[in-house]
């Protein structure tokens, strides 16, 4: 296979940043294991807490970034943008689905219970299942033009639902109050904890993109073997 | 693209307030997936020509009828009628939508509605007055007065076509775009619509008409235009001779 | 205006359409019959439980009822691509979607009230002296159901297996607005009734913001 210029620094670009991430996730395991202060009451494993919430603010990030390529596709309709909001639809649903699994992994031994209906793992738990249902309309839907503008639209309505969700649980939580779990919002953060937070977060942050990138490349690769495809089939 | 159109028309305007459109095509393309619907396709239509459009199944014909009806949206290219230009973004202005109809492939009439509440609907839509007498005439001159409390889903073929023919009458359009629209229509059917057509042209309307048959209608034409695989392979009005291009279609 | 003239005729049109087959209608009152019934086996109905499952369970199954009615919102137009004359015709492409939003609404809202006196007698709850905010709410609820619905319905047409498709998009999207007609609900058959505004709050929300989205991104539903 032969490398243009362009696509050889687009690889050193990704080898780069596949480092920069191994090393700050290295940076942030470290630092949620062992620079991170013990909890008082819930030991070892409350250090997934780190990983818990941050996963959640990721996806949030991942499923914004696909709002505005379904945005952009809508406006534009170059291809690209459907690119970027399928690969972060994808990425987010990935991150939720950490949200997801590290909240009983955690709430079991600290808890004693492997699910609770709290209003942040109860609204992860619905713009799960509405992005599973974004992406599940892509594979049904054949003719790849109206796929995108069908998905364009769908991901818009499910995005602008996202702070509805939120509020109309969190509303919901109010009315019928629960035992407070995994750290509510306000709960004070010592320094350090915060420190290492914000290092986990940008650690996924960092994974985030890159995952996004190479799913996005994936993309562009396939739509241009399809249009190798068609031309030769033209000639 | 200025000049496209001629100021001179054909024959006189069909009223004043509504004289047939003319409709040009530019480098039209229209893909599906993989599959090429329309190639690179540029043509002229001018006020008040008929033009037979010729060719083949899956020629794409109907495709493009439907981009100029603006119910397809080209992948690239741009139409303009007269001076207006609809190529991106909604179909063009409504006062434009109002100056075309369309005779398409399905009949785009409620089977669970009656001919007179499906002309009324049509004629609602298009804000047109003297609505009740239109729709009388209009069901007369299709002979399907007699049925005009019936539902739809009661017609036989040749009703149905017709009504669908009626109803893109109904509002006097300036640009007529029919596909295939002989389908089902027996002999005194054909005849109607014939004549019909004929009035239409000494009124000024501008036809495109696709067709993959002989047809009486055919007569009338003044130009055709042959479709394979998407482009234009014969135009009469660059060339090709007229009624060579129609007997082709006998064969 | 040429968005009311034209919503206003395309209503009529649905209204006239179903009011001769008169099936959507009866189908849907079933259902939520079938549905209320069935879920009535699944906990002791006794007064104090009543209440508490009640109302959740009467929005879940206008939830459930409203994916599959609102189903045939466009599959009916590819039937003589009728969808085409509606596009063709000098109105707003918004205009097609406010008048069946407006249709759905409608039949939604009759099988509703005449379901609520039926669910008030299975469940031995009051509902006369706050039947004017149960109306209230019913309303609000119903037009974020019709809204999202008849845009999915819209999108579903194209997607392979339909039928489920849009139960599954809708019911996740959904979510505030089950949540909050639920909760105000409740409220309103407790003892003594409250009336929540909070709830009736996020469903205004709910309405205004997605009928505005329904009318920025219509016409782009319709393309070919």
């Amino acid at each position: 296979m032969s490398t243009t210029p362009k696509a050889s620094r687009s690889q050193t670009i990704h080898w780069l940043g596949s480092i920069g991430v191994i090393a700050l996730m290295t940076v942030a395991g470290y630092a949620a294991l062992f620079v991170a202060p013990e909890e008082r009451s819930m030991g070892l494993i409350q250090r997934i807490f780190y990983f818990h919430a941050t996963s959640g603010m990721t996806a949030f990030v991942a499923f914004f970034l696909c709002f505005i390529g379904n945005i952009l596709y809508i406006v534009k309709r170059e291809s690209r943008w459907d690119w970027l909001a399928v690969s972060s639809a994808e990425v987010g649903v990935a991150f939720n689905t950490v949200v997801l699994v590290t909240g009983p992994i955690w709430a079991r031994p600290v808890w004693g219970i492997w699910w609770t209906w709290d209003a942040r793992l109860t609204s992860t738990f619905v713009l799960w299942l509405l992005y599973i249902s974004f992406l599940l309309l892509r594979t049904l839907v054949d003719d790849s033009n109206r796929r995108a503008v069908v998905s364009a639209v769908f991901g818009i309505f499910a995005f602008l639902d996202v702070p509805l969700v939120y509020m109309s649980i969190r509303w919901w939580r109010t009315q019928h109050p629960q035992p407070v779990l995994f750290g509510g919002p306000g709960s004070g953060l010592d320094p350090q904890m915060r420190a290492v937070f914000y290092t986990c977060w940008v650690a996924l942050l960092g994974l985030m993109t890159l995952l996004i990138r190479q799913r996005y490349r994936l993309e562009a690769l396939r739509h241009e073997v399809q249009e190798l495809r068609v031309q030769v089939e033209t000639q | 693209m200025p000049g496209v159109f001629e100021t001179d028309r054909v024959s006189a305007p069909h009223n004043a307030a509504d004289p047939a459109l003319g409709i040009a095509f530019q480098e039209i393309e229209k893909r599906y997936g993989d599959l090429f619907a329309l190639r690179r396709v540029s043509l002229s239509i001018r006020p008040g020509e008929m033009v037979a459009l010729v060719g083949a199944n899956g020629s794409g014909k109907s495709t493009l009828l439907r981009v100029a009806a603006g119910l397809v949206r080209p992948s690239s290219g741009r139409i303009e009628f007269g001076t207006r230009s609809i190529a991106e973004g909604p179909y063009g202005s409504l006062a434009l939508r109002r100056r075309i109809a369309m005779v398409g492939h399905s009949i785009m009439l409620y089977d669970a509605l009656t001919a007179e509440e499906n002309l009324s609907l049509f004629g609602q839509l298009h804000d047109l007055s003297g609505l009740p007498a239109l729709i009388r005439d209009g069901l007369a001159a299709a002979g399907l007065a007699q049925r005009s409390s019936s539902l739809v889903r009661t017609f036989s073929r040749g009703m149905r076509q017709r009504l669908a023919i009626a109803r893109a009458l109904l509002s006097a359009p300036g640009l007529l775009l029919l596909d295939e629209p002989t389908t089902g229509l027996d002999v005194q059917g054909i005849a109607w619509f014939t004549d019909t057509l004929r009035r239409l042209r000494r009124g000024g309307c501008t036809i495109v008409m696709s067709t993959h048959g002989p047809s009486e209608a055919l007569r009338l034409a003044t130009r055709a235009v042959r479709l394979e695989a998407g482009r234009v392979a014969a135009d009469s009005a660059k060339g090709a001779e007229l009624t060579s291009m129609l007997d082709f279609q006998e064969n | 205006m040429n968005l009311a003239r034209g919503a206003r005729i395309i209503l009529a049109k649905e209204l006239r359409t179903e009011f001769r087959a008169r099936e959507l209608l009866s189908t849907t009152i079933v259902f939520v019959l079938l549905v209320i019934v069935l879920f009535s086996f699944t906990f002791d109905p006794t007064s104090a439980e009543s209440r508490r499952f009640g109302p959740g369970l009467l929005w879940l199954a206008f939830l459930f009822a409203g994916s599959l009615m609102l189903q045939p919102s466009f599959l009916r137009e590819q039937s003589n691509d009728t969808l085409a004359s509606l596009r063709m015709a000098p109105i707003e492409p918004f205009a097609i979607f406010l008048g069946k939003i407006a249709a759905n609404l409608f039949f939604m809202l009759l099988a509703e009230l005449f379901l609520l006196p039926v669910f008030a007698v299975l469940y031995n709850v009051s509902i006369v002296p706050v039947f004017g905010s149960l109306t209230l709410v019913l309303f609000l609820g119903t037009l974020g159901v019709a809204t999202v619905g008849t845009v999915l319905s819209a999108i579903s047409v194209h997607a392979r297996m339909r039928e489920l498709m849009l139960p599954l998009l809708l019911l996740p999207a959904l979510t505030p607005v089950l949540v909050a007609s639920a909760e105000v609900t409740a409220g309103l058959m407790a003892q003594p009734p409250v009336l929540n505004t909070e709830g009736l709050l996020l469903l205004v929300i709910f309405d205004v913001v997605f009928l505005t989205a329904a009318w920025l991104v219509a016409e782009y539903l319709l393309e070919e």
